[in-house]
């Protein structure tokens, strides 16, 4: 092939790449290019990245055409005789100086963009974000739902799928390892300013349509900010290692119209307040009604660590069989749930993150399950044990 | 190597164990320091084919979340402190005598220790991974907590091996330096330097810098685990923030210790092949300098997202899109170092143009990592996961790979063969290829990094990217396979080898003698 056909061929290939790249690039949320997005910051860093892109793309064209060129032009086999130029002052000069105005240039819309997201002052409503290894807390500390408070982790069909070897084809589980029991509800036209922490480890919140991420970090609180126009169901993830089910921790928001937030936060209210009642109530619960609910409580608490065959797993010792949990005194058993281990750090203290009502629940439940046979535990044992 | 059978010695090398074991002559310990890399190279990649294997499809089906974490934490680990900087390392011992017109490196028994260090804290590091609880799980940054309270027992042995790691890397910095300023032949001016042992003494300074702030984060995590004290627990009054400004103020620098002698190695071999002196000899040597000096006040641009003041994010967002002026000059330099050369494509010749392509996508996605707003999109995405691998596969390892083809006939006295290279390289560039770009889509659609599991919305890209890595760990055994044919024989290589080669390694003859430059040359 000579070598003007190859300058063809390569012309015409490059061509080729470069029409494929622009209707890749203008097709919005392509699986190829970054997500626009729904809110204002997001769709500013949409701009930007599509910026830095095609200057990216420019000099790329510019620096491996010439190169190219050469490499075709300048070849020994084609007779090249070698220059003996090796610097130019005019020449270094100017690249050195070119760069450095497009850089001036690029940082003008970068820093702009970035004071915007970093400004959450005067939100509508705040929400407080803790983050616990591998589910999200979510706490409204004003407006309609002042005082809800929930957790949000895996939905229970991605948690039956995700089982190594599950047999459960994952392409027929719908939002598979995207998809939570509770999501987060916020308000469309409203901005919403999250407070972001952690119980544990380090996190990070995000959903890519709202265009950022933030660390949650024991000790600190961070700020973050959002306003939705449109009402809708977006999806993220945590971002930051953060120990073995890192990759199965997703975010789900909820946006709704004004009056659908209304509603959702006052039927969130009363369900909350029926629940505290139940929990703090007297009554004495039958050993059926404890092993119902504790094993939905131990399949969304426990399983990922504990496995639900009660055996455990690398670090996390096995129940099934457990002394502590066929105990015939099950102080031992609710100390170490409510406190958290006293040498392992990895078993978390649930007297937090539970009511009396599901820890009693799920210690009988652990204690009556996979063969062990052990007493049940009441609502009131737990509360004499806080 | 057959450096034994040269015949002009005034004593030739002793044999057996005890020649590796007690050696102080630098071409035998490069010789150890890249075979050692290599056998990392292959470790280390062989946990990467583990990663890809569980990421092949979606759902959960050949390692459990907690090894799969364990692997991807070893796979960077066992390839920054395992491959690649013992790699260079051995490139430096073997050549920066030969370049300067040194008899050998200054401190010859500091540096057989310096090597000798190396396997033992290799294999504790591996070591961990069967100790009870399992081997560090918590990423190649170790961010604590994670790293420190919530870590496995195991951890206090990795601490134990960065630490022998670190010893290691200092000696062989100080016997760099030390040989650079002092052994210098006579007429061999500091800007007379071939590029790369100018780069790898910026390198050194580097790592003197900044491995003792690697053994400070390590050491406090120590602490922190064992003796009570809580410099990065909350609980206790620390800082969790604190290890990532330690961390990174580290492992900034670290990644230009990574590439520095890069950009030397390819210096070399460009002007070689096009026939025509290295464009801005002296610009490079700069630029070099400058992106040094960059390397220490860019560190937090790993951190937009921990929540700092947004003063501190504009500073490192200026100071980080900054890092793209010298590093642009050293592109610019080498495609005018082609320009109107007369060019062949030799197989180091192919890798080195491989390397300024590929190298320069990463440092592309780099310049886009580096806008801060944008980041917080980016940030720890698959979209990260490709540009460090075009910056260090492509980049770095790609530069080892050139600067093995270009001296192995110097060190072994043989020409390789060159259709097993073509193969290893056409193999390498295509699934290497594969393997990385498209986690770049992967990372713009949101898939985050460090995961075992995803939705089927990622499957396509990373089955692909599953394919590429397979294919491409296998074409690195057709470069293991090279190199030992290499060593049993072949084509007798000329004292020249390569028909526009300048300096004065090619002065002497092939295979380099045991002792080279017993009397100094005379540099005009």
């Amino acid at each position: 092939m000579s070598v003007r056909k190859l300058k063809q061929a390569a012309m015409m290939l490059f061509s080729s790449v470069l029409v494929m790249a622009s209707n890749f690039a203008w097709a919005e949320n392509s699986s190829l290019n970054l997500r626009k997005g729904v809110t204002e910051v997001s769709r500013d860093a949409y701009d930007l990245h599509m910026i830095v892109l095609w200057i990216c793309v420019v000099i790329g064209v510019v620096v491996f055409g010439a190169m190219i060129y050469s490499m075709f032009a300048h070849r020994k086999s084609k007779g090249a005789v070698a220059a003996t130029f090796h610097e130019s002052h005019k020449v270094e000069v100017l690249w050195t100086v070119i760069p450095f105005i497009i850089l001036i240039a690029l940082a003008i819309p970068a820093t702009t963009n970035l004071l915007k997201l970093e400004d959450a002052s005067n939100p509508d409503v705040t929400v407080k974000v803790t983050a616990y290894q591998w589910k999200w807390q979510y706490e409204y500390m004003d407006g309609d739902a002042e005082g809800v408070k929930f957790f949000s982790k895996l939905d229970q069909a991605s948690e039956d799928a995700r089982a190594m070897n599950s047999g459960i084809d994952v392409s027929t589980v719908p939002n598979y390892l995207n998809n939570v029991d509770k999501e987060l509800v916020i308000p469309t036209g409203k901005k919403v300013r999250f407070l972001i922490t952690s119980n544990d480890v380090i996190h990070s919140w995000w959903v890519p349509d709202f265009g950022f991420k933030k660390d949650a970090i024991p000790g600190y609180i961070n700020e973050a900010w959002t306003k939705v126009e449109d009402p809708g169901t977006y999806r993220g993830k945590c971002a930051e290692l953060c120990g073995k089910d890192h990759g199965f921790m997703p975010v789900v928001v909820v946006a709704k119209e004004e009056g659908e937030y209304k509603k959702w936060a006052a039927a969130k209210k009363a369900a909350a307040a029926a629940e505290a009642a139940a929990a703090a109530s007297d009554k004495t619960w039958s050993k059926a009604e404890l092993m119902t609910k504790g094993a939905s409580v131990y399949a969304s608490s426990c399983a990922a660590c504990h496995q639900a065959n009660g055996e455990g797993t690398g670090p996390f010792p096995a129940l099934k069989g457990s002394p502590l949990a066929t105990a015939d005194s099950a102080a031992g058993h609710i100390d170490i749930v409510v406190n958290g281990s006293k040498t392992n750090p990895l078993m978390a203290a649930y007297g937090a993150q539970l009511n009396d009502l599901d820890l009693a629940a799920v210690i009988t439940y652990e204690r009556n399950s996979w063969g062990n046979e052990a007493s049940i535990v009441q609502p009131k044992d737990v509360k004499a044990a806080r | 190597m057959s450096t034994a059978h040269a015949e002009h010695d005034h004593h030739g090398a002793p044999s057996g164990l005890s020649r590796w074991l007690f050696t102080t002559n630098h071409k035998d310990i490069g010789t150890l320091y890249l075979w050692f890399s290599f056998a990392m190279l292959l470790i280390g990649g062989s946990f990467a084919m583990v990663i890809r294997l569980e990421l092949l499809q979606p759902g959960m089906q050949w390692v459990d979340p907690n090894f799969f974490n364990s692997m991807t934490t070893m796979h960077g680990l066992i390839m920054v402190f395992g491959a690649i900087m013992p790699a260079f390392v051995g490139l430096a011992n073997w050549l920066v005598p030969m370049m300067i017109g040194a008899p050998d490196m200054a401190l010859p028994r500091m540096n057989n220790w310096s090597f000798w260090i190396l396997p033992f804290a290799g294999t504790m590091l591996l070591g961990t991974m069967f100790m009870e609880g399992g081997g560090p799980n918590f990423g190649w940054t170790f961010y604590a907590p994670l790293s420190t309270t919530f870590a496995p027992a195991s951890t206090d042995f990795f601490i134990f091996a960065v630490h022998m790691l670190g010893f290691s890397s200092i000696m062989g910095s100080i016997n760099i330096i030390a040989t650079i300023m002092n052994m210098r032949a006579p007429g061999m001016t500091l800007m007379k330097m071939p590029l790369f042992v100018w780069t790898w003494l910026i390198t050194a300074f580097l790592l003197i810098a900044v491995m003792p702030v690697l053994a400070g984060a390590v050491t406090m995590m120590l602490t922190d685990r064992n003796f009570g004290t809580s410099f990065f627990d909350a609980a206790g009054g620390g800082d969790p923030v604190l290890f990532q400004h330690v961390f990174w103020f580290f492992g900034h620098p670290e990644v230009y210790i990574m590439i520095l002698p890069a950009f030397g190695v390819v210096s070399q071999i460009i002007p070689t092949f096009a026939r025509k002196k290295l464009f801005g000899y002296s610009s490079m040597v700069y630029a070099t300098a400058s992106i040094a000096f960059l390397s220490f006040i860019v560190w937090a641009h790993h951190m937009f997202t921990v929540g700092m003041p947004v003063a501190g994010e504009l500073f490192f967002m200026y100071a980080t899109v900054l890092i793209a002026v010298p590093t642009g000059v050293k592109v610019f330099n080498w495609v005018a170092t082609m320009w109107k050369g007369s060019m062949t494509f030799e197989l180091p010749m192919k890798w080195a143009l491989a390397f300024v392509i590929l190298f320069t996508i990463g440092g592309f996605s780099g310049l886009m990592l580096g806008i801060a707003p944008v980041d917080f999109q980016y940030h720890d995405t698959y979209f990260v996961v490709a540009h460090f691998h075009y910056v260090l596969v492509t980049g770095a390892l790609f530069s080892i790979i050139a600067a093995v083809y270009y001296w192995l006939p110097k060190w072994t006295g043989h020409m390789y063969s060159e259709s097993l290279g073509n193969w290893h390289f056409w193999t390498s560039v295509i699934f290497v290829n594969i393997t990385f770009f498209p986690q770049h889509f992967l990372g713009l659609a949101g898939m985050p990094r460090r995961i075992p599991d995803y939705n089927a919305a990622f499957a396509d890209f990373n089955f692909m990217s599953s394919i590429g890595a397979f294919g491409f760990g296998l074409s690195q055994l057709l470069f293991l396979a090279l190199i030992i044919k290499c060593i049993k024989g072949g084509e007798k290589a000329t004292d020249e080898v390569w028909e526009g080669a300048e300096g004065l390694e090619w002065t002497v003859a092939s295979p380099a003698p045991y002792h080279t430059f017993a009397e100094a040359p005379e540099v005009k």
